[in-house]
């Protein structure tokens, strides 16, 4: 223990402001928007926390980041001990200090948050996870000692690539199965590149490489290689992060004219294939002048910012409940309010309109009223009878949820979903119906957060090298 | 990232990677490609597809599979150049790798274990017509194939059918080879023949695979096409390649791409296969003027 910096007193002072891009500017740009706090600015920040002996943000972290002491070594200057410190118990920093719902979690448990505002964990996060990164003399892990058995990973979003550091930490040789080109999953192919940025998630891959994880692309596991041939190939254990990557229509009529996107389609296209710098890179979009977006999650969110940057004049995000239901993040309806996103609550579509060649003229939509509280606790909303009218739009993205991929559940016996399709777990380590087959992320809970499949992932993990190591 | 260690996770070698073994010129835009892909080999059967990538910057195109050959590690595909994708693919040469080689995708074709089918294959749509005859030898069923192209320069894999048909009949519609006219009229007069048709699988293009449907529906004559939509994952995330099949949404990428051919919405179709043509253009338009800039990236030897 250094000489106890926990007595410092803290500092009383206004939670420190994140530095945006210009809303003006950014809208024509893929750019990160969040800036990123300076030195100065994070140790100011750091400087404002209680320093609780039972820290109550630790219990708000799915995956244990020993938040008061990383804030701590910020305060004392030391971004080094501070990002080793998040990095022992988090696998991808700057990922989660950029993406994680911290409202909801770390912060919502800080003490300073109750009668102000909590301290700024998740931005304090990504300093630390930035600093580390902008060192051009990177530290290369300890490769731990090789135990002899062999773990395949099925996905490589962030349940998968948690699970892999964190076996690859205790010595499994761990080999990461990815569908796409290009690894990383939703954090490549949907959160858009002004939220965060893709250099971001190839150094923490690249980070993952060096533990000595193999990162294996265009395999389709369930297609080109089942579960079973992955066991007769020698593997040990298998983790399924396979997330939930089929797109769901609302089954209106017209949901097939040209002009209509899901969101993942309008979003990989965008991300994955770099559809905004269309013609240097070959994959085109349509956007035309003004896009609805149907939905209120954070995929709505990112779609219809997307949809302003790719040129659209104007963006609307449709959505049948009112704002305060709204499951996105607080912050990504403020971005998108700033940036000029208009937003139609309580309003529902019921059929796409399109022109003699096919192509969307409009969206027919519906308004709403909120009834009593439904299965989610949410108000129910209810149709307005004879309040239809028409959107004009020339483009339509559906962003109303994802359902987990079948192709692994098809091919392999013994692995059960339930009827939403998801894997069914038969513990909290997300241990399968099939043995020695652990799964966790949106695969197994249906579309929820990065920082909860990264949590899955690290549980499995702790599972697997019991289970392999005859300790289970 | 793609395609170094795609192998080296199974023991394999990683210099077979999607390397191209053999190059075949089909007709002048219609190339044919052998290509190292072991794991691919082994799990692909007929009616199934593949997607690639040429380029770091590129498309996803998806391509059905021609051949295979678990033996060999190989996979046979054949491409038309008609957008930049499918020329820049046309242009590699044996010993040049393809970036992206991702497979088997979609359903296999349904095929019957005894009878006889009638197979059409339109343009390069006699490509992967060509192992679903192969398979359908293999189980005894006897197999009738129509092969057609708009002249006799353009038809392509003739000799290769005929190896694996009972009976091949050709058209071309200028008439320079075989029956003059479409592979419909051939189709209709089988039928009317009074041939005991069970099943007739036509692959090739859009409007040829509806004239299919139209002519085998008075009949009630079981009909199956393969839908060849513009696709992005090709593993149902994306939807890009929905159609509608009796009513109900569809994605071709992994409820197809074979479906029955008198339930296919083909108007539709046909309309979402010209939803990027104006990009396509532009895209085409650059790479030659690139061309002819002299700093060209096509590969073409211009």
């Amino acid at each position: 223990m250094s000489q106890d910096t926990t007595k410092k007193k803290p500092v009383k002072r206004p939670r420190a402001e994140m530095p945006a891009q210009d809303p003006k500017e950014r809208i024509r740009n893929f750019n990160e928007v969040a800036l990123g706090y300076d030195g100065e600015t994070a140790v100011a920040e750091a400087e404002r926390c209680l320093q609780c002996k039972n820290a109550a943000c630790v219990e708000g972290c799915p995956v244990d980041v020993r938040i008061p002491e990383f804030v701590a070594k910020i305060r004392d200057r030391d971004f080094q001990a501070a990002y080793d410190l998040i990095k022992d118990t988090n696998s991808l920093p700057a990922i989660c200090g950029r993406v994680c719902p911290q409202e909801t979690q770390c912060e919502a448990k800080c003490v300073l948050g109750k009668k102000g505002e909590p301290v700024a964990i998740g931005r304090l996060e990504r300093a630390a996870a930035d600093w580390a990164m902008a060192r051009s003399d990177r530290v290369k892990p300890e490769l731990p000692e090789p135990n002899g058995k062999k773990v395949a990973v099925v996905g490589s979003g962030p349940a998968g690539l948690t699970c892999a550091g964190d076996l690859a930490k205790m010595g499994y040789k761990v080999t990461v199965f990815e569908a796409l080109h290009a690894p990383g999953g939703v954090l490549v192919y949907g959160i858009p590149e002004f939220r965060l940025p893709k250099r971001i998630v190839a150094e923490e891959i690249e980070a993952l490489s060096d533990l000595g994880v193999d990162v294996v692309c265009d395999v389709v596991v369930g297609k080109t290689i089942t579960v079973d041939d992955l066991f007769a190939e020698g593997y040990d254990a298998v983790f399924l992060g396979t997330g939930a990557g089929l797109p769901m229509f609302m089954g209106i009529p017209g949901e097939t004219l040209n002009g209509v996107y899901s969101a993942n389609e309008f979003l990989t296209r965008t991300n994955l294939m770099k559809a905004y710098l269309f013609p240097e890179w070959d994959t085109p979009i349509k956007v035309g002048r003004r896009v609805a977006v149907v939905g209120g999650g954070n995929v709505a969110m990112d779609s219809v910012r997307c949809a302003l940057r790719l040129g659209a004049e104007e963006a609307i995000i449709v959505y049948r409940r009112s704002e305060t239901e709204m499951p996105a993040r607080a912050e990504e309806v403020h971005h998108a309010k700033e940036e000029g996103v208009i937003f139609r609550t309580l309003t529902n579509p019921v059929r796409v309109l399109g022109n003699e060649e096919g192509w969307v003229t409009g969206l027919e939509c519906v308004r709403m009223e909120l009834g009593e509280p439904d299965e989610s606790g949410r108000r129910r909303p209810i149709p307005i009878e004879g309040s239809e009218f028409v959107l004009e739009v020339d483009t339509v993205v559906i962003a109303i949820g994802t359902t987990p991929n079948p192709l692994v559940s098809q091919t392999t016996p013994g692995l059960e979903v339930n009827r939403k399709g998801c894997l069914i777990t038969r513990d909290e380590s997300g241990l399968t119906t099939r043995d020695l087959v652990w799964a966790g992320g949106d695969a197994v809970t249906g579309a929820a957060t990065v920082i909860e499949a990264m949590g899955a992932g690290k549980r499995a993990a702790a599972a697997i090298d019991k289970v392999l190591q005859g300790k289970g | 990232m793609a395609q170094t260690s795609h192998l080296a996770a199974t023991g394999e070698r990683t210099e077979a990677m999607f390397r191209i073994v053999k190059r075949r010129e089909l007709t002048p835009v219609t190339k044919l490609f052998v290509v190292e892909a072991p794991m691919v080999a082994k799990k692909a059967l007929p009616g199934q597809f593949v997607i690639v990538r040429i380029t770091e910057s590129g498309e996803r195109i998806p391509l059905t599979i021609a051949d295979y050959d678990a033996g060999a590690g190989t996979v046979t595909i054949v491409v038309q150049e008609v957008g930049k994708t499918s020329r820049l693919l046309g242009a590699l040469r044996e010993g040049d790798r393809i970036l992206d080689f991702v497979g088997p995708l979609g359903k296999p074709a349904p095929l019957i274990d005894r009878g006889l089918v009638v197979l059409v294959g339109g343009g390069f749509g006699v490509a992967p017509i060509y192992p679903i005859a192969k398979a359908l030898r293999a189980k005894g069923v006897k197999v009738v194939s129509i092969i057609g192209a708009r002249t006799k320069d353009l038809l392509i894999l003739e000799e290769e059918m005929r190896g694996v048909s009972d009976e091949l009949l050709v058209a071309t519609d200028d008439g320079s080879k075989g029956h003059k006219g479409f592979v419909t009229d051939v189709l209709k007069q089988l039928i009317d023949e009074g041939r005991k048709i069970d099943q007739v699988i036509a692959i090739g293009p859009m409007v040829m695979m509806r004239a299919v449907a139209r002519t085998t529906e008075p009949y009630k004559l079981k009909t199956l096409v393969s839908v060849d939509p513009i696709m992005v994952d090709g593993t149902g995330m994306c939807g890009a390649c929905r159609l509608t099949v009796g009513g109900e949404v569809k994605f071709a990428c992994v409820d197809g791409p074979i479906f029955d051919a008198h339930e296919v919405d083909f108007d539709e179709a046909v309309r979402r296969g010209r939803m990027y043509l104006p990009e396509q253009e532009l895209a085409v338009k650059r790479m030659e003027s690139s061309c002819a800039g002299g700093g060209c990236t096509c590969g073409g030897g211009h």
